[in-house]
This record gives structure tokens, sequence and C-alpha cells, in this order.
């Protein structure tokens, strides 16, 4: 068996195109992200670390890992490391955003998912 | 806490493959180093990515290697160094 490679260790490795070095103003989804983050693994007030995190994403399925963009990657592992931690539930959160769908869906708005 | 090594000590890095979070990145593991640089002491991350506190706090040091060693057919420069910052227990001694 060849020597273990995480998903995420990239340095080095061959790519067809060149690198996208194109910049763009953070979204308002991204900066919300970011923000949520932030408090989460807030050293005195957070839940978790953000080594989890990195641990977590690292974790991710190889379509996940690929598939997902970057801010989506940390949304993911956010959701899961909840859950790990026991702050909420499977349940909980998908009730939740079952209610968010509904009143979206009512205001005609479809969400991005 | 007295560190392992010094500015100037040539240093290699281990050559294990854990499954487990890791930040020594793959591509320098096995490869042979100067220290360039004491970053400071800090906590293991391998050990905060699993909730635990990960210490002691252990010292992070920025590695220098050459590139022509770290890349199979490296075009560039034969002088040119890519530094890594490893920590301590990731490091062993190697005569220079």
């Amino acid at each position: 068996m060849s020597d273990y490679r995480g998903v995420h260790d990239l340095g080095g490795l061959p790519i067809d195109e060149p690198i996208d070095r194109s910049e763009h103003e953070p979204t308002f989804f991204e900066k919300r992200v970011d923000a949520l983050m932030r408090l989460l693994y807030h050293p005195d007030r957070g839940v978790f670390r953000v080594d989890e995190m990195r641990r977590a994403i690292e974790s991710l399925p190889k379509d996940d890992y690929f598939g997902l963009t970057y801010y989506e990657r940390w949304v993911n592992v956010m959701r899961q490391l909840l859950v790990e931690k026991g702050v909420l539930s499977e349940v909980e959160i998908e009730e939740r955003m079952a209610a968010i769908r509904e009143r979206l869906a009512a205001e005609g708005i479809t969400p991005i998912e | 806490m007295a560190q392992a090594y010094n500015i100037g000590d040539t240093v290699r890095v281990k050559t294990g493959y854990p499954r487990t979070h890791c930040r020594t990145p793959y591509y320098v593991r096995g490869q042979r180093g100067v220290v360039e640089a004491l970053i400071g002491a800090y906590p293991n991350p391998e050990r905060l990515a699993y909730g635990h506190s990960g210490l002691p706090e252990t010292m992070v040091y920025r590695v220098r290697f050459p590139q022509r060693r770290l890349w199979a057919d490296y075009p560039g420069a034969a002088e040119d160094t890519l530094t890594a910052d490893v920590f301590e227990h990731w490091l062993e001694p190697e005569r220079s």
C-alpha cells in the first residue's frame, strides 16, 4: 500500500491548468461564513478549535472536498462539528432548515443549497 | 523548556504518513534541511484537532530545503530553496 496522502495535501502535485489568481470582493455569504467561523473557534468563547475544523475538512470525501467551494467546505464542517460537540442535533438542524425553506417558499424565494 | 534545535542545525523531517491531522506537508517528509528560524512554541495541532489541549507547547522551526532535492527534474536555479514551518516532534537530528 502506498504512503497515505491527505486529499488536501496538494503542494507539489501537478495540475493541468494554471492556478486561478483572480480576486473578488468577498460576497455576503463568504463574510457571514467567516464571521461564524471566528465566533465558533474563538479561544475563549468558542465551541471548537480551528484545528478541528481543518481536521474535519481534510476528512471530507474526495468528491465533497473538490466539489464544494472553499466557504462551502467550512459551512459543511461547522455543521458537522456542532453536531459532534453536542451543540445541535441533526434533527434540530433539519427541522430549522425545513422551516426556513417553507418561509422562503412563501416569499417566492428558492434557496441555494 | 529547552528546544532541541538551533538556527543552523541540519535536521531531517520524519517519514511518517499519518491518516490523522498533520501540519507537515507531504513533500518535505523524509527531506533534509537546515533550521533557519525558531518560530515559537505552540500546542500540538495534531492533538488540538481532536479536542485535546495539545500541551505541552513545543517549538516550531522554519526549515530550509533545497528545491532541487524536493522536486524531480527541478528546472530552477541550483541555489533555490523552500522553507516550511515544522514542529519539533516531526524532526530528527542529522549530521551536517
